[in-house]
């Protein structure tokens, strides 16, 4: 076969050795390079092989960096300047002011505070229903996919969507929510007004939404613990239930730290739906503030209000936040790790 | 179907299932019961929308509340298409997240097979990087962004929207983690030993390994960027707005038709879960698979 003939079918070779992908051609040995000096081939094989990873990794790092590291540099510039929207030109130093009127600022305690508040009753409750939904899941079931997919139906739903919803049933006079609790015997509560009331109603938009999907990553880590541990667990005498706590549960650990930190990293950054919720005074998280998150306040100080260079400070302290709370989350799994190690 | 097919989870969990059928238990009635509950809570608040976007009433609530279909969802839905702008809301939606998911399902595979497979100086380090930095929320970018924008006089364009998604570190990092285990070295060797180039090696062995994954990543990203709210709302007015931005204009307004508003969210909401009908099995047997582990 000449070399022109190799040209022309070049995938002759991997059409009949199945396994070999196409593409993956024998073609190159058939064009042997002359004896002595590498030719020109194998030296651009050469530089291809040591180049092309920066190749791949190039359009990653060059998008990420112009677009979230460089910005993420210019808050911290942004935050030590007062920079006004409705005059972007005139930036003046003012170094550490806009972090002082953060702290000395109610509304600022009250976003934090409403952020944990909300962050709390929507995540607690929503992993440990997601754990009993898995757990149901995991037996063996008519219909498994059905039941998966139904389950991960709130995940695909719009969040303006979904907001918009949960609103209108949680209306004061004729929503659905208070219509029920009468037909129980029980008075209406006002969700938009009340404290507990409206931060309950937003945490159970988020609730709804996340509670199948995270089921779903906690039934993947379920399918994945190795059944003897079960048998030899049920050897010693363990019932279902013993199983579950001693079993399941330790196995799960790892996967339950992941769906903490990343839900907790999502109820920092809550913003769509309280936002929604509020209807006209959406930004302000209610006639009282009583559910304006940081993510909200974030946005009020800086486009509705316009201070761009006190949102900088705040988005800056949001992350500070996280990040507390993430060691926080570390060192509670170690605390519990090692007295585990100790009972 | 496709390759893709070959691995996917109904041909895993088949045989996981196989092994395992020895020790699952055939879940009782009362299994049955809640498992009942929990899907009616989870497809209640949908249903409800359709309900209500189908109704004449100018308010819906009411006591006690509408509880059947009406016949006036054609017409709700024609006011929000044309009205509340949800028409072109919803196309510039699909513009902004088909733009993002297919940027960041071909970069993210790029680089997350670098740094599943190569040797290239730096590696570790700038893994440890895109790692440390999937925490960052979007709130520590908007304000230079905000301000780019301003001086570049692209405010309520639809790219302004666009270019700081088109990647994600999360995505490279799902990946990475994905190829790692789904994509054998030897064929990569065996490619190169032919002589492939770097680029043939992409196209026909990693793109083809990375297909479950790549779907996997797609939905969620598509997922997310049409969800997503904060940067659209600085960056678009309602000139030109995204389906979360129409859909807050349309909430916060002052519409008093209740079941317009309804038809607009149902609207908002329907390419996502048509999209999600269609893969919906795939993605499922994504996380099942465990593709979405830390």
């Amino acid at each position: 076969m000449t070399s022109k003939e190799a040209l022309a079918h070049p995938a002759s070779s991997a059409e009949t050795a199945p396994g070999i992908p196409p593409g993956a051609v024998r073609g190159a040995r058939g064009r042997g390079a002359p004896d002595g000096a590498p030719s020109w081939r194998s030296r651009l094989y050469r530089w291809d092989t040591k180049a092309s990873p920066y190749a791949f990794v190039t359009p990653f790092f060059v998008l990420f960096g112009v677009f979230t590291l460089v910005p993420l540099l210019y808050t911290v510039w942004y935050s030590l300047h007062d920079v006004q929207l409705s005059a972007l030109d005139h930036q003046s130093w003012t170094g550490l002011a806009n972090y002082k009127n953060l702290l000395s600022s109610d509304f600022f305690w009250n976003a934090l505070r409403n952020t944990f508040t909300i962050g709390v009753i929507s995540t607690v409750p929503q992993l440990m229903a997601a754990l009993w939904l898995a757990h149901m899941l995991n037996y063996k079931l008519r219909g498994s996919t059905v039941w998966r997919v139904v389950m991960l139906t709130p995940y695909a739903t719009s969040v303006a969507a979904a907001t918009l919803v949960f609103t209108l049933l949680y209306s004061w006079d004729g929503g659905m929510v208070n219509w029920i609790l009468h037909f129980f015997g029980v008075d209406p509560v006002n969700w938009r007004e009340s404290d507990w009331g409206s931060q309950f109603a937003v945490s159970s938009i988020v609730i709804w939404r996340w509670t199948g999907y995270n089921a779903l990553i906690y039934l993947a880590a379920m399918q994945a613990i190795p059944a003897d541990l079960y048998e030899s667990a049920a050897l010693d005498g363990a019932n279902r239930r013993q199983q579950f706590w001693h079993v399941t549960i330790p196995q799960l650990r790892p996967t339950v730290l992941f769906t903490i930190v990343v839900s907790t990293i999502g109820a920092t950054q809550l913003f769509g739906e309280p936002l929604l919720f509020g209807g006209v005074s959406g930004t302000k998280g209610g006639s009282e503030h009583q559910y304006q998150t940081l993510g909200l306040y974030m946005y009020d100080q800086g486009w509705i209000i316009g201070n761009l260079g006190k949102a900088s400070a705040i988005a800056w302290t949001m992350f500070l936040v996280m990040l507390i709370i993430a060691a926080v989350n570390l060192l509670l799994t170690r605390w519990l790790r090692r007295s585990d190690d100790r009972g | 179907m496709t390759a893709a097919d070959l691995v996917l989870p109904e041909a895993r969990s088949g045989r996981r299932r196989a092994t395992k059928a020895g020790k699952q238990l055939h879940a009782g009635p009362v299994t049955y019961v809640a498992l009942t509950v929990f899907a009616l809570v989870s497809l209640a608040p949908l249903v409800w929308t359709a309900i209500a976007a189908s109704r004449t009433d100018r308010r819906l609530a009411q006591a006690p509340p509408p509880l059947w279909f009406g016949g006036n969802l054609f017409k709700n839905l024609e006011t929000a298409w044309d009205q509340a702008g949800l028409g072109t809301a919803m196309l510039n939606s699909v513009i902004v997240a088909g733009a993002i998911t297919v940027s960041t399902v071909v970069f993210s595979t790029l680089a997350g097979f670098a740094f599943a497979k190569l040797r290239f100086r730096f590696s570790g380090l700038l893994l440890l990087l895109t790692i440390g930095t999937m925490m960052i929320p979007p709130q520590l970018a908007v304000v230079p962004l905000y301000l780019w924008m301003s001086d570049l006089g692209w405010s309520n364009q639809l790219q302004t929207v666009i270019l700081p998604s088109l990647v994600t570190a999360f995505g490279t990092f799902f990946m990475r983690q994905y190829l790692v285990q789904a994509l054998p070295t030897e064929l990569i060797e065996a490619a190169r030993v032919d002589g492939a180039s770097s680029l043939r090696v992409v196209w026909h062995v990693v793109f083809p390994a990375a297909r479950p994954a790549m779907a996997v990543l797609g939905l969620l990203t598509f997922v997310f960027a049409w969800n997503d709210f904060l940067w659209p709302i600085i960056a678009l007015n309602q000139q030109n707005p995204t389906v979360q931005v129409a859909l807050n204009a349309l909430g916060t307004g002052y519409v008093p038709d209740q079941a317009v508003i309804m038809a607009g969210a149902l609207l908002g909401t329907l390419p996502l879960l048509i999209a999600f009908l269609l893969f919906g099995k795939q993605i499922v047997g994504g996380i099942m698979q465990g593709a979405i582990k830390g």
